[in-house]
């Protein structure tokens, strides 16, 4: 396409609907125009004059702002949907058929639409995500697409801009007031010490202030790309660990995701508000409410293990430091956080049993199972030993005579035991399980007696790694920046010009806050005595203006 | 007098103070034109004075429930819910002036009034912090986010100036309608605060034993006569109000109760007053605002989201991903309020953006600008009472 030369000389690029240097409409749409739209000072952006190859096509959907606006309602309508019913990482089930039960269970037939059409999982949707991607490829062409030819078009402008530009402004004014070098001189004081840059051409003024509020929205833009990159990063290896783990009173476990930590948990501690030791006011809430929690907190030892070191062989390890882990309050290494998430009160631990006679309750021996780590074999007194020939940690009952565990968790432990004796030397068999006994091969003469429990909390924690946070803050930043950049300042632009037929010319331009734009140029014009201006937007003020000159 | 209730002294002197500050206004709007601008000074200082007497107040007791609780008075829904009305009020003096629009303080000091008889009429005592709440975090981003929201609340108020001002009430169309929607809206608010008083005046209270969707049996205390019952509700007061209709187990049919009470007293209040006035409530308000520059009511609602949308930024999204990343371990978790957070972070993108280069001025921005606020109203309302997530301390 080709140049296009104004009046004035200035060769602009193809597609400029205002010169960039002296003002005047290039096109006929903007002649015809009462006033001028300014957004990008009527500079060539390119997707408004090519669209010929499958490039400038694709440019052009990503660089409007419909487009732009269409795809966040889109996000802005899903993300809304995503919270009617709670998402799949809040339902108390892991497997997919335990998830699909779950919905249909407490919320019906809506629950299974739910989750057949995906709104359970909606923000890992592929389309979700693909919404967000189209986003982020939006922000960088729509920002592109306008910054280069804006800041082509700021730097180029004249200070004498031609009328057929400046009576198309917002706020315009001409008349044939008694304005000489003098108050030009006036003018340009005051608007210097109003902060403007003042330059002079021969009998023309452009007073500008704040252009560096015009980059906001593309610095902004400019922080959430990067805010955008640095979440797309996460998918890469290494840069993002999120790993849970139950750790035991006593217990040192392999901290998942890291190499070779350790953490030994010295004990949990859970605390409630008591209205004796709390501040009195707090005295009616705990009335109300009755238990508030006050502090959820494990206090561990972290130890490093050596390279390489791997679950299960807590063996040669080092220690690094003790800690106190409390919600908001993780305990912090080597890029990684281990916060307090979860908590399961008196797990049972260790149960201590009697081998006793049935008939006399005389006791031949006590032995302790550690239910996390129960011996094949107890030895006894002499000539007596208990055989624990199977465990299972989370009896719910028996099918087809077999016993059935339910989980790992020692919630409900029952046993397989074989008992040896003088008498007995091939063993009587019992299953021990809380508060019952079964006697699968006959009736026996000696019985495990349950003596005690001991008991121990577990701690829920969370262990995140997370590289990606540095280049998010920096999004984030650079986004506050542009946003504060473009919103807390505003470009403004007053021209003064004395033309040749004696006339005198005022306008001005603000991208926002025009009231403070017309203040200053009343407190110009006071001075200066500049002709009356009108806000050619302002149409309650033309219509009493209409009023007052036909004397209503 | 102790800390605590010296603290709820001053509220109440600030409600009292924002709703004689209105009248104040409304006589200022009246008066306001070229002929009687000495009078409409005398008024308007008058208002406004008021209204910063009624703000001091107010700050008093946020100060003073600060110092008698220890931590900041923003952790439960009373507290923050007061709080973001205080906001609305300090975010309209700060509009106040730079612009001297007394229309403005017509409509914020009433719905920041508004806004907190809805919060008081939740559990008001004092609570201790749960661990979850335990950080200097709270402070920096419940404040920062309810000044961001109030001040976006501004807009909102400038908006609905502009609708009612610039809708052609006298013929049937739908922006008539719905401006007339908005209304009912508030006389529900206002029927919740009756009915809620009304009832505690009454000293009503029966409990009935139901049976939740875990299956376990729980007693549950009703405030209000159970128009909906829980599931399988029994009633253990004597002579309780037996439930229209048993609800099932997901629904919790007490809120749904207050809900519903809410909105036929409103319904009841707003049919009287249209009995009464014989004309609709937006007909009635719209002489008020007659006065009002249009342009400057554009400007207002245009710069309010300008000041509050970093602020906004900053305090629910910013701040709040800081804290989530050290209380919960991820900064971002899909929960609920954060995705209306972020929900109200796009719409308010989609307005600048709509505005700035789509040419979005006057009535399409205002209702942007009211559909704004009756979002971050669904957040705080809404998301807190109905969805469950991480965020439902009240």
């Amino acid at each position: 396409m080709d140049k296009i030369v104004c009046a004035c000389g200035n060769v602009n690029p193809a597609g400029t609907a205002l010169c960039e240097s002296c003002g005047r409409p290039l096109n006929e749409e903007t002649k015809e125009k009462k006033i001028v739209d300014m957004r990008y000072e009527g500079s060539a952006r390119r997707s408004q004059t090519y669209n010929k190859t499958i490039i400038d096509k694709v440019w052009n959907f990503f660089s409007s702002v419909k487009v732009g606006m269409w795809i966040i309602v889109s996000i802005l309508v899903a993300a809304a949907i995503g919270t009617i019913l709670p998402q799949v990482f809040y339902v108390p089930a892991t497997n997919e058929s335990d998830i699909a039960a779950y919905y249909e269970r407490i919320y019906g037939w809506f629950g299974t639409l739910y989750y057949e059409l995906g709104l359970s999982d909606l923000y890992s949707s592929w389309w979700f995500q693909g919404l967000v991607g189209m986003l982020g490829i939006s922000l960088v062409i729509a920002s592109l697409d306008r910054v280069i030819p804006l800041y082509k078009s700021l730097k180029k402008q004249k200070t004498k801009r031609h009328i057929s530009f400046l009576k198309r402004q917002r706020v315009y004014g001409i008349g044939k007031a008694e304005v000489t070098e003098d108050s030009l001189l006036k003018a340009e004081e005051k608007l210097k010490s109003l902060k403007y840059n003042v330059k002079r051409e021969g009998n023309a003024i452009l007073a500008e202030r704040g252009r560096f509020s015009r980059w906001g929205p593309y610095v902004n833009h400019l922080g959430l790309i990067i805010f955008l990159f640095g979440v797309m990063l996460r998918a890469l290896p290494g840069f993002y660990v999120d790993e849970t783990m139950w750790l035991r009173e006593g217990e040192t476990l392999y901290v998942p995701g890291t190499n070779g930590y350790f953490l030994e948990s010295k004990g949990f501690i859970y605390e409630t508000y008591s209205k004796e030791e709390s501040n009195e006011v707090f005295g009616d809430a705990i009335d109300r409410v009755g238990t508030i929690a006050k502090n959820y907190q494990t206090d561990v030892a972290l130890y490093k293990g050596p390279e390489n070191s791997v679950a299960g062989h807590a063996e040669d390890l080092t220690f690094e430091k003790n800690a106190s882990i409390q919600v908001n309050k993780p305990i912090k290494f080597d890029n990684f956080s281990v916060f307090q998430m979860d908590f399961r009160l008196d797990e049972l631990a260790k149960m201590k049993f009697q081998l006793q006679d049935k008939q006399t309750q005389q006791s031949f021996g006590e032995f302790t199972i550690d239910l996390a780590n129960p011996q094949p074999l107890y030895e006894l007194n002499e000539g007596y030993k208990v055989e624990v020939l199977d465990y299972y940690a989370d009896f719910t009952g028996f099918e087809e005579g077999v016993p059935q565990s339910q989980s790992p968790l020692p919630n409900n432990p029952a046993f397989l035991i074989k008992m040896y004796s003088p008498e007995f030397p091939k063993g009587e068999t019992s299953f021990v399980m809380i508060k019952e006994t079964v006697e699968p091969l006959g009736e026996n003469k000696h019985k495990i007696a349950f003596q005690s429990v001991e008991t121990r909390d577990v701690s829920g924690l969370t262990v995140r790694k997370d590289l990606t946070l540095p280049l998010l803050a920096l999004g984030g930043l650079i986004f506050m920046i542009g946003v504060a950049q473009g919103s807390y300042w505003n470009h403004r632009r007053i021209w003064i010009q004395l033309l040749e037929d004696g006339q005198t010319v005022v306008a001005a331009h603000t991208n926002k806050n025009w009231l403070s734009v017309k203040r200053d140029l009343d407190e110009v014009s006071k001075i200066a005595h500049l002709p009356e201006y009108l806000d050619q937007d302002d149409l309650d003020s033309l219509d009493e203006k209409v009023d007052k000159e036909e004397g209503v | 007098m102790d800390m605590a209730s010296l603290s709820s002294n001053l509220l109440f002197i600030a409600f009292v103070a924002y709703l004689v500050a209105t009248f104040l206004f409304g006589g200022a709007v009246k008066s306001s034109n070229a002929q009687s601008t000495k009078s409409f000074d005398r008024w308007g200082k008058l208002a406004i004075t008021v209204t910063i007497i009624g703000f001091i107040a107010n700050l008093g007791y946020f100060i003073t429930r600060w110092v008698a609780a220890g931590h900041a008075p923003v952790s439960n829904l009373f507290e923050f819910t007061t709080a973001f009305g205080m906001m609305i009020v300090g975010a309209f003096i700060l509009i106040y002036y730079i612009y001297k629009a007394p229309a403005l303080g017509l409509f914020a000091l009433p719905i920041a009034v508004l806004i907190i008889a809805y919060a008081s009429m939740f559990p008001k005592e004092i609570s201790p912090l749960i661990p979850a709440l335990k950080s200097y975090w709270l402070t920096i981003h419940v404040i920062t986010a309810a000044m961001g929201e109030a001040i976006l609340a501004i807009s909102a108020v400038a908006g609905l100036i502009y609708l009612l001002k610039n809708i052609d009430l006298t013929k049937k169309t739908k922006e008539r309608f719905w401006i007339e929607a908005v209304m009912y809206v508030l006389f529900i608010v206002v029927g919740f605060v009756v009915s809620t008083v009304s009832f505690s005046v009454a000293n009503y209270s029966a409990e009935y034993t139901y049976i939740s969707k875990d299956e376990t049996q729980h007693t549950i205390e009703y405030t209000m006569p159970a128009l909906f019952g829980m599931n399988e509700s029994v009633a253990i007061t004597d002579n309780a109000f037996e439930p229209l209709v048993e609800m099932p187990p997901l629904v919790n049919a007490k809120k749904l109760t207050s809900v519903v009470w809410s909105i036929l007293f409103g319904t009841v209040i707003y049919l009287l007053l249209r009995l009464i006035l014989r004309k609709r409530i937006s007909s009635i308000l719209q002489p008020l605002t007659k006065k009002s520059n249009s342009q400057l009511m554009d400007e207002i609602g245009y710069r309010a989201v300008l000041i509050g949308f970093p602020v906004f930024t900053l305090g629910a999204l910013i701040f709040a991903m800081i804290w989530a990343h050290e209380a919960w371990s991820r900064f971002w978790g899909w929960d609920p309020k954060e995705v209306w957070a972020l929900i109200t972070w796009l719409f308010y993108a989609v307005f600048l953006h709509l505005r700035l280069t789509k040419g979005w001025h006057g009535k399409k921005s205002a209702w942007l600008a009211v559909i704004g606020f009756i979002i971050i109203m669904f957040n705080l309302i809404a998301v807190n009472l109905i969805i469950a997530g991480l965020h439902s301390y009240a």
